[in-house]
């Protein structure tokens, strides 16, 4: 086989799973858009924020310990056993002390809601005394619920108040809520690069080097976290697919992204629905955030992966899932052959424009993306 | 209405006057956006040694040193903005820590009379300062860092490259583009084949670059990043097993972030250094008169990494030029024009450096009206899987090969501009 032949099979191959991951973040646009009519700006700031979420409960460190520090002129950084750190021993002794007094206030005034605070208390005391790594699995399922914590309050806070809204309207406000987020998560948990380990593989898959190279004579290079990205894609899409299909909230979804006004007549609740699907969101948006963190590094230049989705909902639609994925994989292989075969030729990085010049193509002679629905106003 | 009209007078005349009893260093800083994790620590190196200067020694001179930092994010508008919001506070030196807004900066800065320092970075032929009266970029500059580079290759192939291939894999931006005209003629000179592979900001992406790389197997690949990109490049050298003690990156590509993340597997990357590391006396200052004092810049946790020292180095030259700039006008206030003038004149040896507790942390050299680059030599650092380890001595670049550059090409921006030189000789 001529080895421009293999090469190109190399970038085919490399550029659909590169795809995937185009894919991913896309999902997330197209959960949201679906259901809502909304363009999600913030979905690219929402992929860097629970991917810094993640890594911080990880390594234990304290949310706003720069602006904490600032205020307070404390030296706080992570949660765990620092007897060197000021107002340590004071915090220390003044958490046990609570932790004695309060259940025992709680108990002779039969005030149960104290109880709460005892918890959240004991809880801070608590990580002050030990030290805190927490493994991937838990961490992962804490960055969850924040992320769910922060649909409810995008919805409480934000769309609530802009039903009925003209969509530009709305698109402004994740404008807005992107640069929010992204503030956010920068005096959370700051501006270093921070290393993302969940146990994925990483680096060449060493059984397809060398069974390409005895079939061929040039050994195939295919990154583990691509293929590991690739399936955990696929598992993602079909529990979203089945989650859709055969659960009442799934139907909800449907119903409402189908139709607000019939859905709302048979009493689903909008509200509930939307903060569902924003959730839904957060979690797409922290499966991308891991895997494209655990390949650069968890930092800023994250949210700009969804700069690569854009593309790909142009070409796939902003309503379909299937479309998501097939976009995805367009424009992975397009920009990946396209860079092989013209870009040394025109000095190269071509990767960026060239799938834009894909997706207007195919916006073309398609405007509503290969499976997007056929948008119908009559006047 | 009279009273308003003269207390609008007042706020305004207040407002607009400089505030001369500091000697103010601006520090267009990044400390947001894809470029955070280095401009981060070296805003804090530059800062925190301004703060030792003032806590330890009353300033310099007996006058206070006063940072103003303004948020860049390493957006070259931003940039401009905050050099047209902070230059009416008195500024005596610029540090942008960019190229592209140290482009937009160098006509502004000559026409204010304000002087300009882009250690290490910034327009390579500024170096001439017959034509570029205000712009410094001392120690050493892109050009010198390509030769150095290939100074240090020779060096270890006998003193010929001939036949051999390197791959330049630089940042698509102005200043990832710098070295490519020096490489070029080394390539030309030396007989070795030179391929040019470029990135797209950030960086993030570099699957098809390493698929190259890997079907090409270069012989050495010089990278010219910053940012993300370095930290992806070299996940990617090592998730395609390129030889890494044959990837080299410049002076912006060796910060202790930019090899972290992929640890251990990374041992044997090298890159350049523009200043030395290692335990200095300095530190132990800094520690304990800024860090233990609650008055750094940022929690302390960057001190002595390389960003960290390299900033500190740059407030470093900042401050001696002031000092001079202090003895040569006999006033201890002085003005952006003394501070560019004592910058012509400034003179780094080894006592002034042992002196202020960073023995050898850069190199020798002597700044005068024709030369504004200074040596151009810079160390080679190797990261072992845990730490960086100094390879070799400061080694000298190919002046034959990069001053011809330099002239042509400050020719060219003198003619375009209408510059005649300022230096006259004889």
């Amino acid at each position: 086989m001529p080895d421009q032949l293999i090469f190109a099979m190399e970038v085919t191959a490399n550029g659909l799973l590169n795809g995937v991951m185009y894919a991913l973040v896309a999902l997330g646009f197209v959960l949201i858009f679906k259901a809502s009519g909304i363009f999600n700006y913030a979905q690219g700031v929402m992929a860097l924020f629970a991917a810094m979420t993640l890594v911080g409960i990880q390594e234990g460190r304290v949310p706003f310990a720069h602006l904490i520090n600032a205020i307070f002129g404390t030296h706080v950084h992570h949660f765990g056993f620092d007897p060197n750190a000021a107002l340590f021993w004071p915090f220390a002794i003044v958490s046990f002390l609570a932790a004695l007094v309060i259940p025992i206030t709680a108990l002779l005034t039969k005030r149960v809601s104290i109880l709460g605070f005892l918890g959240l208390e004991a809880i801070t005391g608590g990580l002050f005394l030990f030290v805190w790594l927490v493994p991937a699995a838990p961490a992962i399922l804490l960055t969850v619920l924040i992320m769910i914590a922060f649909a409810y309050l995008v919805q409480r806070f934000v769309f609530k108040h802009l039903v009925g809204q003209e969509p530009i309207i709305l698109f402004m406000a994740t404008i807005g809520l992107a640069y929010f987020l992204e503030g956010v998560s920068d005096l959370m948990w700051g501006s270093e690069i921070r290393n993302l380990d969940v146990g994925l593989p990483q680096g060449v898959n060493d059984w397809i080097d060398v069974t390409t190279f005895e079939a061929l004579g040039y050994g195939l290079f295919i990154d583990n976290l691509d293929i590991a990205a690739a399936i955990i894609a696929a598992i993602l899409v079909m529990s979203l697919i089945a989650y859709s299909q055969y659960t009442k909230n799934g139907r909800a979804m449907r119903a409402v992204a189908d139709d607000h006004q019939a859905a709302l007549s048979v009493g689903i609740s909008l509200n509930y629905v939307w903060i569902l699907v924003w959730s839904l969101a957060g979690i797409v948006a922290l499966v991308a955030g891991v895997m494209w963190g655990s390949k650069s590094g968890v930092q800023f230049s994250l949210s700009l992966i969804a700069l690569k989705a854009l593309p790909v909902l142009m070409l796939g639609g902003f309503t379909s899932i299937p479309g998501a994925i097939v976009g995805g994989l367009i424009i992975g292989v397009g920009e990946a052959l396209f860079e092989f075969a013209i870009g040394p030729m025109i000095g190269g990085a071509t990767e960026n424009w060239f799938a834009y010049v894909l997706a207007l193509v195919f916006l073309v002679f398609r405007p509503q993306g290969l499976f997007g629905e056929k948008i119908i106003e009559r006047v | 209405m009279k009273k308003l009209t003269m207390l609008a007078l007042t706020s305004a005349m207040v407002a607009g006057t400089p505030a001369m009893a500091d000697l103010v260093f601006p520090s267009l800083s990044y400390r947001t956006g894809p470029y955070a994790a280095g401009g981060i620590p070296f805003a804090d190196g530059y800062a925190d040694y301004m703060t030792l200067l003032n806590q330890r020694d009353g300033g310099i001179g007996g006058v206070e040193t006063r940072v103003v930092e303004c948020e860049t994010a390493y957006n070259t508008e931003r940039g401009v903005e905050c050099y047209e919001s902070t230059r009416g506070e008195g500024a005596l030196v610029y540090q942008p820590l960019s190229t592209g807004i140290t482009y937009q900066l160098i006509p502004r800065t000559t026409a204010d009379g304000i002087p300009l320092h882009t250690m290490g970075y910034g327009r390579t032929s500024a170096a001439n300062g017959n034509v570029f009266s205000h712009t410094f970029n001392y120690p050493a500059n892109y050009w010198d860092a390509a030769s150095v580079i290939v100074n240090q290759l020779l060096e270890e192939n006998d003193g010929s490259l001939e036949g051999q291939t390197i791959a330049l894999l630089y940042h698509n931006s102005a200043y990832g583009r710098e070295p490519i005209r020096t490489l070029q003629t080394l390539a030309e000179q030396e007989g070795f084949t030179l391929t040019e592979i470029a990135v797209d900001h950030p960086g993030q992406e570099q699957g098809n670059q390493w698929l190259q790389i890997r079907r090409e197997r270069p012989d050495y690949v010089v990278m010219w990043g910053w940012g993300v990109m370095n930290q992806v490049a070299i996940q990617e050298a090592v998730n395609t097993r390129y030889p890494m003690e044959n990837f080299i990156g410049n002076w912006w590509s060796g910060a202790d972030h930019d090899v972290e993340s992929a640890g251990a597997d990374a041992a044997g990357y090298r890159s350049l250094n523009m200043n030395r590391l290692g335990d200095m006396p300095v530190f132990a200052d800094i520690q304990e008169h800024v860090i233990d004092a609650g008055l750094a810049a940022g929690d302390g946790s960057n001190l002595g990494n390389v960003l960290y020292t390299r900033g500190m180095y740059a407030a470093f030259l900042a401050a001696e030029a002031a000092a001079l700039a202090q003895e040569m006008s006999g006033e201890s206030e002085i003005t952006p024009a003394h501070m560019r003038d004592a910058m012509e004149a400034l003179v780094i040896d080894a006592a002034t450096m042992e002196a202020a507790g960073m023995p050898g942390i850069g190199p020798e050299f002597a700044v005068s009206c024709e030369d504004h680059g200074g040596t151009g030599m810079a160390i080679m650092q190797q990261w072992d899987g845990e730490n960086w380890v100094t390879l070799t001595e400061f080694i000298a670049p190919d002046d034959s090969v990069t001053q011809p550059l330099v002239e042509e090409d400050s020719a060219q921006y003198a003619e375009e501009n209408g510059i005649e030189p300022q230096c006259t000789t004889g």
